[in-house]
């Protein structure tokens, strides 16, 4: 060390390895070749952008003063529609997803194919959004709360048993162990070993979850999924700008009255 | 059996007087239950959802089914799905790599350990805003003020991406260490090298980690803001779907969980990398 310092050749010292060098500035490489692909080919119209500036002051100008006299008879009922929307929704699916995280979590389930179908049903129902999920109910239902709070179930199904089968995966094997050597049946271990140690999991993820649909929902009536979506679509349609200001406020009061429940609820019971 | 047995018996049970049930009712729980059922009945009858309704639309479902297998891959169904897609990723990309440079200056000016209160506040009540607000809804806006078309997509994923990417952003500024910061800031460094020298490091690699999350939403979410005229796979989607060209509704919707695998695997990929 000091012979080199005294030779004065300075250390030479890297953060990262060569193939790890090599391998980040290929992937900057990478990001620059797609941006300016996607830059390039891109449709933009420009006759579209000229009026773009008076075209947004004419939204808001428009909108402004907001049509109160509107909500007691049209967005009231729809806002409730909405709201039983995304419960219903929730609850359905968090009863679909527990048999599915059952299926999925491998302390339970030992059979790799079960796990791998459960695991596809997961994935599958979660990668669809819930406007398409919407478009596929409504077609089948009609339009309405009823295809709305399916799409929402639906799509709902992954991301809570993703997180249920995670939660049951890291259950401690001990209480499990005691309860299966008294000769408890299987349902006793089940809602005496694992229920237990899994419930402030599944609490949360359901309340995180229903806020999330809370949002979902409150869009789904514009592909005819029911509730504020639909009294949104209604008031964009007949240009009644002043009445599409309220659904807007009412959406966003609603999205943080159920962030600030959700919050409370975690706080209290978790 | 004998008398002293019994007694025995006897004793064991006096001890035990208030006799111990291992697992007592959970009579909170149970009306817990009883009030989500009720609740679920009423739910049901003001949403107007019926067993025979239930059991029409199953019988449409059979139909429907029938008529979507199997998914329809003809080349002039394909090269409009290839139209779409592009079209869908490029919107994705730019959104992303957008959101992703203007997260960073927001996001500092949201952190409350750097940026004076005033400027940290209503960087934050801009944040919520956009956070609250669902892409599509975002979207609809967009299309109004630009038309319609990738831009409006672009612009929505822009403020979604915004909204998560920002808050991420000053949640990891403000759990940073404050001592390199005051290193640079002692050896004299104007506020630009304070950023880079002193907060760009820490956040980084977390950073990297939520913008490749970002880019996988992006994908998602731009098969959705194409549903109300932002251009994308949506639009193709929603023609099929109003055409009722249900096979190749089956091929975009396959397309689509496709792109969103290989988008969640790239990405984790680039996480893997910078971690």
């Amino acid at each position: 060390m000091t012979a080199e310092i005294s030779a004065g050749r300075p250390r030479q010292w890297q953060r990262f390895s060569l193939p790890e060098r090599i391998m980040r500035s290929a992937f900057y490489l990478l990001v620059v070749i797609a941006v300016i692909w996607s830059l390039r080919t891109i449709e933009i119209i420009p006759e579209f952008l000229y009026d773009a500036p008076q075209q947004t002051v004419d939204l808001f100008v428009r909108m402004w003063p907001i049509d109160w006299s509107w909500y007691p008879k049209v967005v009231h009922p729809a806002l409730m529609e909405t709201l039983h929307t995304a419960t219903l929704g929730t609850i359905l699916a968090v009863a679909v997803a527990s048999v599915v995280s059952l299926m999925v979590a491998r302390n339970i389930t030992r059979s790799i194919i079960v796990n791998t179908i459960g695991r596809f049903i997961l994935v599958a129902t979660r990668s669809v959004h819930a406007m398409v999920w919407a478009l596929f109910f409504v077609a089948l239902f009609g339009p309405g709360a009823l295809a709305g709070m399916l799409a929402i179930a639906v799509h709902s199904i992954g991301f809570i048993g993703k997180f249920l089968a995670e939660a049951i995966e890291d259950a401690k094997p001990g209480p499990i162990e005691a309860l299966v050597a008294t000769g408890a049946s299987p349902l006793a271990v089940l809602i005496k070993g694992y229920w237990p140690q899994v419930k402030p999991a599944f609490l949360a993820i359901a309340t995180f979850r229903w806020d999330i649909n809370v949002r979902e929902s409150a869009v789904l009536g514009l592909v005819g999924g029911g509730g504020l979506g639909m009294a949104l679509d209604t008031a964009l349609n007949n240009l009644y700008w002043d009445q599409v200001g309220l659904v807007l406020v009412v959406i966003f009061a609603v999205v943080i009255v159920a962030e600030i429940a959700t919050a409370w609820i975690r706080s209290s019971i978790l | 059996m004998s008398a002293p047995h019994d007694d025995t018996n006897l004793g064991i049970a006096a001890l035990a007087a208030p006799q111990r049930v291992a697992f007592p009712p959970n009579w909170p729980a149970r009306i817990g239950l009883l009030v989500l059922a009720l609740y679920v009945a009423y739910a049901s009858t003001i949403l107007d959802i019926t067993w025979a309704r239930f059991i029409i639309g199953l019988d449409h479902g059979a139909k429907f089914l029938s008529r979507m297998f199997p998914p329809d891959f003809s080349a002039d169904k394909l090269s409009l799905l290839y139209v779409g897609m592009t079209e869908s990723l490029q919107i994705a990309i730019i959104a992303t790599v957008v959101g992703v440079l203007l997260s960073l200056p927001l996001g500092l000016a949201a952190a409350r350990n750097l940026a004076p209160p005033p400027l940290a506040w209503s960087a934050r009540a801009l944040i919520a805003l956009f956070r609250s607000l669902h892409p599509v809804i975002v979207a609809i806006l967009f299309v109004k003020s630009v038309g319609f078309g990738a831009l409006a997509g672009i612009l929505a994923l822009i403020v979604a991406s915004l909204g998560f990417l920002s808050k991420l952003v000053a949640e990891s500024v403000e759990e940073m260490s404050m001592k390199p910061l005051e290193a640079v800031r002692a050896a004299g460094a104007p506020f630009l090298s304070v950023v880079t020298m002193g907060v760009l490091p820490q956040v980084i690699p977390r950073f990297i980690g939520f913008a490749a999350y970002q880019l996988d939403s992006n994908l998602r979410n731009s098969a959705l803001v194409g549903i109300v005229g932002g251009g994308g796979i949506g639009a193709t989607l929603l023609t099929a779907f109003q055409r009722f060209d249900y096979d190749f509704v089956l091929t975009i919707v396959l397309a689509i969980i496709a792109i969103v695998m290989v988008g969640e695997i790239v990405s984790g990929w680039m996480r893997r990398m910078f971690q």
